[in-house]
């Protein structure tokens, strides 16, 4: 079983996001960056099929120098193979599916994995693309996963429940949080993947459909008002609700 | 300007967001110039599309089929584009949904579109549309402009006001778009619903409770407050790593981002990526022991005390109240 897994190196959750002198990007300085983390899930998918039914994982990434960091992440855990898709214009979504699209078809794969979403730009939009790019069914936000010879039974989640779907392979699934538990790489996995290659590509050029005019921080919130310290507030918190605010 | 509104139906009954995307459309139309166009895709839907009319829709497209009355990613893809192409559309507006949020990214691939996913606001600025996205779960705010021919957006459920229907019926003609198996490369088999729970990226009050609470058992009381104010109830990701929620209720920057008009944070800290989450609310209530609690930053109202003390007597007060 051929697999490819597209990941993603993105600020840190725990960075106070701060906008760069562009006025249209964040400030990089002093960012941590990790390994997107629904890609997490992604990996640790296709990890699991090939355990099961043999075959070759290789994680790909869009970006910069910087993304090798992300893609040792991948090796340590346990992919085959890594390939960073060398280029650092800013792109919307629709030229990063095409970047990887363009790289997957010459692959092609049986399965192809993304985390549902990157963190950062929060489109949640390319892996729905890179499927329809390469005109293969999908299942986005997966949460369950079967493989059965040719067919993928997988569960998503939607607005209170969930939906089977049912597709042929190949197909490309998309990952959410509850898939699996992701593991965490083994020193020895630590230690051979800085020895790996990564293979470097040049990918489609960006041709972006979408132009950042400006960035900027939401409205600052202030702290409002503190009603009490014990049970004796609750009634005067419910009348601000009703009264003030108008909310219940 | 001409704008194909996706409104979205599960069970033949109109998501809220299909009166918001519907209503947004035509307040962009009004300000381009132009007319919103609405495509309901399901199975024995003509009945209930004419209400569209009453949101702002000058005419209603529908797409029927048996096979159509679950979602399918890829015949919908195929019905969205090929209407939008066939009536020559320039914007195509979605809800940013489950269903949605799966469905916009082929539809702008199939039209050669940018997408503007997730959108917060919508203007028009020199007859083009400027909208407003959040990033990084909210700490940023992006203003972005679609360059395409043709361009799509979708729009974040709760955030757009639907307002309230004229009355108008809209006209409804029938989808002449050719479905073959094929087209059902991905179906949807079964749906299975999480009986009476809201959704906490849908309800209008979400409940959520923290780490404080100290163990699953305690999240009886967060249930019975949402129950008794109709809300969802919401969880911080270290109740939901701890096993004691599932992961569909995570509020939060690796969970959902939840913009309701009330929400209750109980026993929660605030870590930065839950405060991202939760930005976009109207109002916050945030009840925590700790006065120093980052939550009482961004909270409107504030009871620094004993949830295990206050929730009960909230959920009372609410009832007495509201009863």
């Amino acid at each position: 079983m051929k697999l490819v897994v597209c990941i993603n190196h993105v600020p840190d959750t725990e960075t106070k996001v701060k906008i760069g002198p562009d006025g249209k990007s964040i400030d990089r300085t002093g960012v941590n960056f990790i390994l997107n983390p629904y890609d997490e899930f992604a990996i640790e998918e296709c990890l699991r099929l090939r355990e099961k039914n043999g075959g070759e994982v290789v994680a790909v990434s869009l970006g910069g120098d910087s993304h090798k960091e992300t893609l040792r992440k991948a090796l340590a855990m346990g992919v085959d193979k890594a390939v960073l898709l060398k280029d650092e214009a800013p792109r919307d979504s629709f030229s990063v599916a095409q970047a990887l699209a363009d790289f997957i078809r010459g692959v092609s794969p049986d399965l192809i994995f993304l985390g549902k979403q990157s963190v950062d730009s929060d489109d949640a939009a390319v892996g729905m693309m890179v499927a329809e790019m390469l005109g293969l069914p999908s299942v986005s936000v997966a949460v369950k996963m079967e493989v059965d010879g040719k067919t993928i039974t997988a569960e998503r989640e939607i607005e209170g429940g969930h939906e089977k779907v049912e597709c042929s392979i190949p197909a490309v699934i998309t990952a959410q949080k509850g898939l699996n538990e992701p593991r965490y790489p083994s020193l020895k996995g630590i230690m051979a993947a800085k020895s790996k290659p990564i293979e470097e590509v040049q990918p489609t050029p960006a041709q972006p459909k979408v132009d950042v005019v400006a960035m900027k921080k939401p409205p600052a919130k202030s702290a409002g008002k503190i009603v009490g310290a014990d049970v004796s507030a609750v009634p005067e918190l419910v009348r601000l609700l009703r009264e003030e605010a108008k909310v219940i | 300007m001409k704008i194909l509104a996706f409104a979205e139906q599960r069970e033949n009954e109109f998501k809220k967001s299909a009166f918001e995307v519907v209503r947004a459309a035509k307040t962009i139309a009004e300000q381009g110039g132009g007319e919103v166009l609405a495509l309901v895709i399901g199975n024995c839907v003509a009945a209930i599309a004419p209400i569209l009319g009453g949101f702002g829709a000058a005419r209603v497209i529908v797409a029927e089929d048996p096979k159509l009355a679950t979602y399918s990613t890829t015949a919908y893809a195929k019905i969205v584009s090929e209407v939008a192409k066939k009536e020559g559309v320039t914007h195509v507006f979605l809800p940013a949904s489950s269903l949605g949020k799966d469905l916009a990214p082929r539809v702008a691939v199939r039209l050669e579109a940018g997408l503007a996913s997730d959108c917060t606001a919508l203007t028009v600025d020199g007859g083009e549309v400027i909208a407003s996205r959040p990033v990084y779960a909210g700490k940023a705010i992006t203003d972005v402009k679609v360059t395409s021919a043709v361009k799509v957006f979708s729009l974040r459920p709760n955030v757009f006001s639907a307002g309230s229907s004229n009355g108008t019926k809209a006209p409804v003609e029938t989808s002449t778009v050719p479905l073959s198996d094929a087209d059902f490369a991905s179906r949807v088999v079964n749906v299975s619903k999480s009986e009476g729970r809201l959704d906490v990226t849908e309800a209008d009050i979400v409940v959520s409770g923290g780490r404080g609470l100290k163990g699953p058992e305690n999240f009886k009381m967060i249930e019975e407050l949402a129950s008794a104010l109709g809300a969802a109830v919401g969880a911080s990701r270290a109740v939901v790593d701890a096993g004691w929620r599932p992961h569909d209720e995570q509020v939060g920057q690796t969970g959902k981002t939840v913009s309701p008009t009330l929400y209750i944070a109980v026993a929660i800290s605030g870590a930065i990526q839950h405060l991202a989450g939760i930005s976009s609310s109207k109002y916050i209530v945030a009840v925590n022991k700790d006065k120093d609690a980052p939550i009482f930053q961004v909270a409107d109202y504030g009871i620094v005390g004993d949830a295990f003390e206050i929730v009960p007597a909230l959920t009372q007060e609410v009832k007495r109240v509201t009863g």
